[in-house]
Order: C-alpha cells, then sequence, then structure tokens
C-alpha cells in the first residue's frame, strides 16, 4: 500500500496536485491512499516550505510545483 | 510560510550559522531579514543531513539566498551540492575580519543591510592575508 500525502492549504494548484497524483496512481495500478495535509504545522514538520507538494511513504518527492503525470509516475515509483 | 505559498517568487534565505564570529554575524543578520518578511528562512543543516523536504523546497523556490560567515562557503557549497545555485553573501566580503568581529548589533545591521540592499561588499578581507578562510592570518 503506497501512502500518497498532498501537501497544501487547498489553493488550485493544491487540488491539480492531488489530481495528478491519483491519475498516475490509477495508471500504474498499485494499490493507495492519498491523504491531504492542510495543517501548516503538520507541513512544516516536512520541512517543507512552498506547497504544494507530494509525499509519498515518507518521502517528500517535489515542491513548489505540479510535475506532468509521467513525473509522478517515477516519483510513486521511485 | 504563509497560508499558501503557492504564489510565484518563492524565496528562501540560509545561513551557515558556524561557529566563528562572522557565521554568528551571518546567523542574527539573516533572522532579522527572516523576521521582517525578506524571505523565508530555512535551515541549511536540514539540507546537509539530506531531509527531503528542505531539498525539495529548495529546488521549488524562484531564489535561495546563502549567508556565509566566511569564504569556505559552507552554506554555499551544501546548495550547490544539491544542484542549486544561490545568490551568495559572504561576511568576511563585507569588511569584516574572521575573528575579529563580534557580533554585535552594528556589525549585523551592516550585513542586514547589503543582503537587503544587494550589495555584495568589499573584497577586502577575503582577498587578506591568511589561510583563505577569512582570518587574516589569525587562525
Amino acid at each position: 500500500m503506497y501512502k500518497i500525502e498532498v501537501l497544501g492549504t487547498g489553493c488550485a494548484k493544491c487540488n491539480k496536485l492531488e489530481e495528478t497524483a491519483r491519475k498516475a496512481a490509477d495508471e500504474l495500478g498499485i494499490e493507495y491512499e492519498v491523504i491531504k495535509v492542510k495543517d501548516i504545522n503538520d507541513i512544516m514538520n516536512y520541512g517543507v516550505m512552498i506547497t504544494p507538494a507530494l509525499v509519498v511513504n515518507g518521502i517528500v518527492k517535489v515542491a513548489g510545483k505540479v510535475p506532468a503525470i509521467e513525473e509522478v509516475k517515477k516519483m510513486i515509483n521511485g | 510560510m504563509g497560508d499558501c505559498a503557492c504564489n510565484s517568487g518563492t524565496k528562501i534565505i540560509y545561513s551557515c550559522s558556524g561557529a566563528a564570529d562572522v557565521g554568528e554575524i551571518a546567523d542574527r543578520a539573516v533572522r532579522a531579514l527572516k523576521r521582517e518578511g525578506f524571505a523565508q528562512g530555512s535551515c541549511v543543516a536540514a539540507l546537509g543531513a539530506g531531509l527531503s523536504g528542505y531539498i525539495e523546497s529548495a529546488k521549488g523556490a524562484d531564489v535561495n539566498i546563502t549567508v556565509d560567515g566566511c569564504p569556505v562557503g559552507c552554506a554555499r557549497k551544501i546548495l550547490e551540492n544539491l544542484g542549486v545555485t544561490p545568490v551568495s553573501y559572504t561576511v568576511t566580503e563585507m569588511g569584516f575580519i574572521k575573528g575579529s568581529s563580534p557580533a554585535n548589533p552594528e556589525a549585523i545591521e551592516t550585513v542586514y543591510r547589503n543582503i537587503k540592499e544587494g550589495k555584495t561588499g568589499e573584497q577586502k578581507s577575503a582577498a587578506g592575508p591568511g589561510c583563505g578562510c577569512g582570518c587574516s592570518g589569525n587562525c
């Protein structure tokens, strides 16, 4: 089970990253759960200064941008 | 960080916070700049430790600024090792000599202003005598 977290306070880019992450995970055919992390303190605990950010199994993969779906697939697999 | 950092123009500032007096000046000037909202502050130690959130934030920022005490440039090199080229300031390039520059309010104010105004400072102490660490032969 992959744990995918989307860090962000709920802006358009955060929602876009969540959508992209879900699509990427679906295309990979993996078992996963997506958790939206909106609390600033929880975001800061990851050391993330810029949102949106994508965390896969506890590792921050990207911050401050919404990558293309193929990139997100690599991030999930990497 | 603010409510949402999805905006462009993200600027992150790091201090070497080194053991020397010039490292303390760098640290306190950066803290002052952070407090007034010049840039977001982050931890260069966390980058060195390889913590993914800090690293990805540095890579995702529009501008990263490092303030090192001396020409050894630890903060700048940590960023560079991650493939990030920061805007770099060095306290000893602003007329301060490593080992002979107490971190008093005047020194902190000078460094704070130089960074705020984008001045790279004088080169005299960096090119001075000694081992190349900015000590002018004092270490």
